[in-house]
């Protein structure tokens, strides 16, 4: 599913974030990716949605090789992937439903199914009851339920996830850790980056440790 | 297809929620210049035309020809290629359409006999005008050349200047159109910043992000046009009240016309064409500059 083989990356201005990262994850596989902050653990996963390009190596997902990606491909990657962020990224112009239904804009869905696409995915993650709030009225674990929500209705078959759990006290936390294992057990591949050990411990996978850009 | 058509609805809905009745106005404002002047332009030529733009000569006879001499003048013009239009009016005719005019059949009776001589009124391109004028004066039996080419000529150049400063200020302000349309797109992908980098996030194409500010750009150029020509019609309609008094004191049923159909379905095109442009080239330069980090 996915495939890095000697990644490196560099900023301009020479700072090196990633140096020679090879590791595969398996479709339907679930894992944690782990290390300090600036480790390199965000730039390792916008890699993978082509957010950032490689330096040198090679990243695939899916069978592309997503550094070599033209400009108008990337789009249709990022369908089939699902993004989770550290600070959510959500719009506070629109409801919580409009949130979830703006991936299936793109896609052109028939209103009607794409609203109970929408519902479906907003049922996943306990928010249905609140699809007419602004996504401001949530408390931090339901945004971030939130953002899950709208990085699943598309149902890709890759779900990525910044520190998700990042600022939540350890209850919301670990509802939203166990919302991931759900769609993994359905066989959705699973990226997570965290540093909390005691949630890893606790579920198993693959463990991927970054030290100072590289995997230890 | 129907996904297509959903697409392309969507984006002018958002567009249609984002159109400024403001930008519309300015934009009308700016281009019902231009629009007004043509208009204007376009209702004096009428008149102009009727009163010598046509660039005419009269060739008047001696007053002792007879019939058959004018008759044989009259093979003699109709040979000369110059001569685009040739038109005879026979002395009793002219002295009908002078007793026409107001006043003067007193004259005319006081006279006691017809004072008019027969007389061509000749239709020629204003370059040969003057040549075509010497030449016809040379014939036989033609008493006097009356050419009123040096008006005829600075009312035509006055014209071409006017219609040039229409270009000139038509150009001016369509660019001025742009202008505002390219910065309202500006500020609009400012304000919708965070929408932009989310939705290419998430995986949206570039087509998909464009296409409502290219319809917003368009139909705020089209919303323009319709100001100019409501701005244009209701100042018509506040000349010709004035206007419509003058002439009738002079007889005249004279009143200014608003644009032919066709004329104003081309200012809301072209409006419509230049606010997509300006769109076009924000977009271009501003879209590319939000990229997800």
């Amino acid at each position: 599913m996915v495939s890095f083989s000697a990644v490196a990356k560099r900023y301009p201005g020479g700072q090196e974030a990633l140096r020679s990262v090879s590791f595969a994850l398996e479709a339907g596989e679930l894992a944690f990716l782990t290390g300090r902050s600036g480790a390199g653990k965000s730039t390792l996963l916008k890699l993978i949605p082509a957010i950032e390009r490689p330096t040198s190596g090679s990243v695939i997902v899916n069978g592309q090789n997503v550094g070599a990606l033209k400009r108008g491909a990337i789009p249709y990657l990022r369908r089939n992937i699902g993004l989770v962020f550290q600070d959510q990224k959500l719009l506070y112009d629109r409801s919580v439903f409009d949130n979830v239904m703006l991936p299936l804009a793109f896609s052109g869905q028939a209103p009607r199914e794409a609203a109970r696409r929408a519902r479906a995915a907003l049922d996943k993650v306990g928010l249905l009851a609140r699809e007419r709030s602004n996504p401001i009225q949530l408390s931090g674990g339901e945004q971030q339920r939130l953002a899950i929500a709208r990085a699943v209705v598309n149902r890709p078959a890759l779900l990525i996830a910044d520190e998700p759990t990042a600022n939540l006290d350890a209850e919301s936390a670990a509802r939203i850790l166990e919302i991931f294992i759900a769609f993994n057990q359905v066989g959705v591949t699973v990226l997570l980056a965290t540093h909390d050990q005691a949630l890893i411990q606790r579920h198993g996978g693959k463990v991927l440790r970054l030290e100072a850009g590289k995997l230890a | 297809m129907t996904a297509w058509l959903r697409q392309h609805r969507q984006a002018v809905v958002s567009a249609l929620k984002r159109l400024g009745l403001l930008n519309a106005v300015v934009i009308g404002v700016a281009l019902s210049l231009p629009a007004g002047g043509y208009t204007l332009l376009e209702s004096l030529r009428g008149v102009a035309g009727r009163l010598a733009l046509d660039t005419q000569l009269s060739v008047f006879l001696r007053p002792e020809a007879k019939r058959a001499d004018a008759e044989a003048l009259g093979k003699l013009l109709r040979a000369d290629p110059r001569i685009a239009r040739l038109r005879f009016v026979p002395r009793d005719e002219a002295l009908k359409e002078l007793a026409a005019v107001q006043g003067m059949p007193e004259v005319i009776e006081a006279l006691g006999r017809n004072p008019l001589p027969d007389a061509f009124v000749v239709t020629s391109d204003p370059a040969s005008l003057e040549a075509l004028a010497a030449d016809l004066g040379k014939l036989a039996g033609v008493a006097h050349v009356q050419a009123d080419a040096a008006w005829a000529r600075r009312l035509a150049a006055l014209a071409a200047i006017g219609r040039l400063a229409l270009w000139l200020l038509s150009a001016l302000l369509g660019l001025g159109l742009v202008a505002v349309t390219f910065n309202t797109i500006r500020l609009q992908i400012l304000t919708q910043r965070e929408e932009i980098e989310v939705s290419k996030l998430i995986g949206a194409t570039d087509g998909f992000i464009r296409r409502p500010f290219y319809y917003l750009g368009l139909l705020q150029g089209l919303a323009g046009g319709a100001v100019a020509l409501a701005v244009v019609g209701l100042g018509l309609w506040l000349l010709n009240h004035q206007v419509g008094e003058l002439a009738r004191s002079y007889g005249s049923g004279f009143r200014f016309a608003f644009l032919p159909a066709g004329d104003a379905l081309a200012v809301v095109l072209f409006a419509g064409l230049l606010g997509w442009l300006g769109a076009q080239l924000s977009v271009s330069r501003h879209l590319r500059e939000i990229e997800p980090r």
